[in-house]
């Protein structure tokens, strides 16, 4: 039946990315081969990771804005480090920027759990600070390609079996979470608190200490992806990834993540950050202005939101129909 | 409105006593999918006098309450007043025609200041239209000082506490000079000062000749301050009369008598070891120093009237909220419960009252509810391991006949009778020694009725100890074989035996008087 097929949020997502790429192909074949649709991916892949801690996050009927601004403070950190300890191995890098971006995500989850203030207050806030403490430290400065060492820059780009690291790592972060997702208790109860949290009580899940692990989760990708975006980009300043806490939201909603808690997946989330991949780099190829890209992702998520909502309730509809005749 | 209120001093002294009824009721009936909530029922309030409303939980009373305020059309039946047949289609038209209700949980807004709560949607306004804030405070002010109420108009309302909440929803009624005046427990969580300034405010509503509906489970401020009386009970009514001219025996008989149609599950009980003994539980503010003993295959019943902490101690008891003082002992072992996490860790599990909002997670499947505190089990390393999740969840959901097309449906797609069988699948599947139903009918048609009381009997005849809280009478006669009854967060009373009646449970309930077993 259509309908079945129309059931899943992902299905449909999948099938408006096929059309929208095949549309593209029609006019410009060349946006369709391999190595062009994985260098789309490895533009996406940032966007991806933090659209998956993102996600968690979101399950539990939180928000984080402060995701770029963490990636950002985080990026020029090791970037300094990397300045004055060039010989500081990746590994270190890594671990330092993971711990770091958890730090900052702790902080907002410790905020909303024990101070109970509200999830897009606390990271409106620390937003704010975090991109001041980049000033801070750097002076407003800016930390170019040559004060950066040669292995911090090259890493993200590195050709692992055809495919760039930083596209490893999404890759990677993706199928972690799925397992996280799916098979762990702490996945689990992301749905449970965001689907119900009186409920998720008296199942005797800590409301506030999931919300605070889903923060977590989300600043250590924040914290990972700093490192990824500077060296990838090899330069560091105040304003790298500007108001791409909203982009990264942006995937999620567009991905059938609910902004009420509760409902969502990881296919979703990885779909909903492609499409606005696909489209920010399709566009350029057809001259079609970037600014329509910011109109149509802004259509985008509309469409998705009325879709989903409208969705859900003929879903509920048509099987509670089917339970009256059953019984 | 215009510009001045001059209607507010306004009363209707002339009619005070009379025996033409001011509002009538005839031939209500109200259904809801499921239930009939009210069936052909009258119901007549006198100018100057206060009618008291009586009948057990579920009689029809809230119903009776929304379709005098509008909220509910019902089916049949005609609202007359004045001798002429009104239609309320919204809250507004009751409002119109000058009925009011003041609910045991006012219905006001915390952040507003007393004067805008009284003049929230009729405020006076100046010559521009715009909202003429001397003259609402002045106009709150005279309000304020005829009911007797020292509340500054100024003050934000959360600052209040309930009585005074009440006054200022009194001060509404009066501002929107309402001639109905519909009262709902109002005096449930008062203290003893403030239920006296209550009875004084109706003694005034009463003298300028305003008809007032009286809810209370409370006995004696019924025969206090009531002129007469109707009793509900399962949507019907089943007497009204003047209040001089009953007793209160026979109200509480009126009240309770039995329904026939009812049939409870035959068990007999012969209850095993001591599981679970609490010993002097206290809060701060909700209950204080109860203490009882549970044995394996008993089915305990908790009676009370709402409010009187059955719900919270059963809270405290599973780890949601803190006492203050109080030990539990499991097995003869002290249990330190301090999260619900611990109360399942020693075998306690608690379904709550409100499926809906405490019970069912809606947008996981019914397998992942059912599994949800037993992930401990179902996993290794940390792992779910989906197959045994989903075992466990068939298993469970199994024994309690669940009608559903497939476990991996949403549970929000169930009927509330079968959400109800997967909360409680959920907590049979940690295998717990003592289960706490909190009204495990409410709510649920006669059929699922049944189901539920069937089970429960089966829980209790596999040794499993039963707290069942309730407020159905039949319901706690029929299944439990001890009763505890609570009364203003204490433990009133203990009967079993031949000692568990009707009357016993509700006079205890409502403190006519003091019964130790």
């Amino acid at each position: 039946m259509t309908a079945s097929l129309f059931r899943s949020r992902e299905t449909v997502l999948a099938a408006a990315i096929l059309v929208l790429v095949l549309a593209i192909a029609v006019r410009f074949p060349a946006f369709v081969s391999p190595s062009n649709l994985a260098g789309v991916f490895n533009d996406t892949a940032p966007l991806i990771i933090l659209a998956l801690g993102q996600m968690a996050v979101i399950l539990t009927r939180c928000i984080d804005l402060s995701v770029a601004a963490n990636l950002a403070l985080t990026g020029m950190i090791v970037a300094m480090l990397n300045m004055v300890m060039p010989e500081l191995p990746i590994a270190a890098i890594l671990l330092i920027a993971v711990s770091l971006g958890a730090l900052m995500g702790l902080i907002n989850g410790l905020l909303v759990w024990k101070f109970e203030i509200p999830p897009i207050v606390v990271t409106l806030g620390t937003m704010t600070i975090y991109r001041g403490l980049i000033f801070l430290i750097s002076d407003g400065q800016w930390i170019n390609a040559h004060e950066m060492s040669d292995a911090f820059k090259a890493f993200p780009r590195g050709i692992v079996l055809g495919l760039p690291v930083l596209s490893w790592i999404a890759i990677v972060v993706t199928g972690l979470f799925m397992v996280l997702i799916g098979r762990t208790s702490l996945g689990r109860a992301f749905f449970a608190v965001g689907g119900n949290p009186h409920a998720a009580v008296y199942t005797g899940i800590d409301v506030g200490r999931t919300q605070c692990a889903a923060f977590v989760l989300s600043g250590a990708l924040a914290g990972l992806t700093g490192y990824l975006w500077v060296a990838r980009y090899a330069v560091a300043y105040v304003d790298i990834a500007g108001g791409f806490e909203l982009e990264v939201v942006a995937a999620c909603v567009i991905g059938g993540i609910s902004i009420a808690g509760g409902i969502g997946s990881v296919a979703g989330a990885l779909l909903g950050a492609l499409f606005l991949g696909i489209v920010k780099n399709a566009l350029p190829v057809i001259n079609i202005s970037p600014f329509w890209q910011l109109a149509i992702s802004g259509t985008a998520i509309i469409i998705a939101v009325a879709f989903n909502a409208t969705s859900n309730r003929t879903k509920g509809r048509v099987i509670l129909k089917k339970a009256e005749h059953a019984s | 409105m215009l510009a001045t209120t001059q209607g507010i001093g306004d009363a209707h002294p002339t009619t005070a006593g009379s025996d033409r009824p001011l509002l009538s009721l005839r031939g209500i009936s109200k259904s809801f999918p499921g239930v009939k909530a009210l069936s052909d029922v009258a119901l007549d309030l006198y100018p100057g006098q206060v009618t008291a409303l009586v009948g057990e939980n579920g009689a029809g009373k809230s119903t009776i309450v929304k379709v005098l305020t509008g909220i509910y059309q019902p089916e049949e039946g005609e609202i007359v007043i004045d001798g002429k047949p009104v239609r309320f289609a919204t809250a507004q038209d009751a409002g119109t025609a000058g009925v009011t209700a003041i609910h045991q949980e006012t219905v006001l807004f915390d952040d507003l200041s007393v004067a805008e709560n009284i003049f929230i949607g009729h405020a006076p306004r100046t010559r521009f239209g715009l909202i003429d804030r001397a003259a609402v405070i002045r106009e709150a002010e005279n309000l304020l000082e005829r009911i007797g109420a020292r509340i500054d108009p100024n003050v934000t309302l959360k600052e209040l506490g309930i009585a005074s909440k009440h006054l200022v929803a009194i001060a509404r009624a009066l501002s929107i000079d309402a001639r109905i005046v519909i009262m709902d427990e109002p005096t449930a969580s008062l203290s003893h000062k403030e239920i006296e300034e209550t009875y004084e405010l109706v003694e005034q509503l009463k003298a300028e000749g305003r008809a007032i509906l009286f809810i209370s489970h409370k006995f004696d401020e019924i025969f206090r301050i009531a002129d007469r009386y109707t009793v509900f009970r399962d949507g019907q009514k089943v007497g009204d009369g003047k209040i001089d001219d009953i007793s209160e025996q026979d109200l509480v008989t009126m009240m309770v008598g039995r329904s026939v149609d009812q049939v409870f599950p035959q068990r007999t009980s012969n209850p095993g070891n001591e599981v679970l003994k609490v010993v002097g539980y206290s809060h701060p503010t909700e209950f204080e120093d109860i203490g009882f003993s549970l044995r394996e295959g008993e089915i305990l019943g908790f009676y009370g009237l709402v409010g009187a902490g059955r719900s919270e101690f059963m809270q405290a008891l599973f780890g949601v909220t803190k006492p203050s003082k109080g030990a539990v002992r499991i097995d003869d072992r002290i249990a330190v419960i301090r999260t619900p996490n611990e109360a399942i860790g020693h075998g306690i599990v608690y379904v709550p009252e409100d499926r809906g909002k405490q019970g069912a997670i809606k947008g996981l499947p019914i397998f992942q509810n059912v599994s949800l505190p037993s992930l401990g089990t179902t996993s290794k390393n940390g792992f779910i391991r989906l197959a045994e999740e989903f075992t466990l969840a068939r298993d469970y959901t199994r024994r309690l006949d669940l009608r559903a097309a497939a476990l991996d449906q949403d549970i929000g797609e169930l009927s509330g009778g079968n959400q109800q069988k997967v909360v409680i699948a959920k907590w049979l599947a940690t295998q717990p020694r003592v289960i706490i139903l909190d009204e495990p009918t409410k709510g649920i048609d006669i059929g699922s009725k049944a189901a539920v009381h069937e089970f429960m009997a089966e829980l209790a005849a596999q040794g499993l100890a039963v707290i069942m809280v309730s407020s159905e009478i039949p319901e706690i006669l029929g299944m439990s074989d001890r009763v505890i009854v609570m009364r203003e967060g204490r433990i009133a009373g203990e009967f079993e035996g031949d000692a568990l009646t009707p009357e016993h449970l509700v006079r205890t309930a409502a403190g006519i008087e003091e019964t130790k077993p």
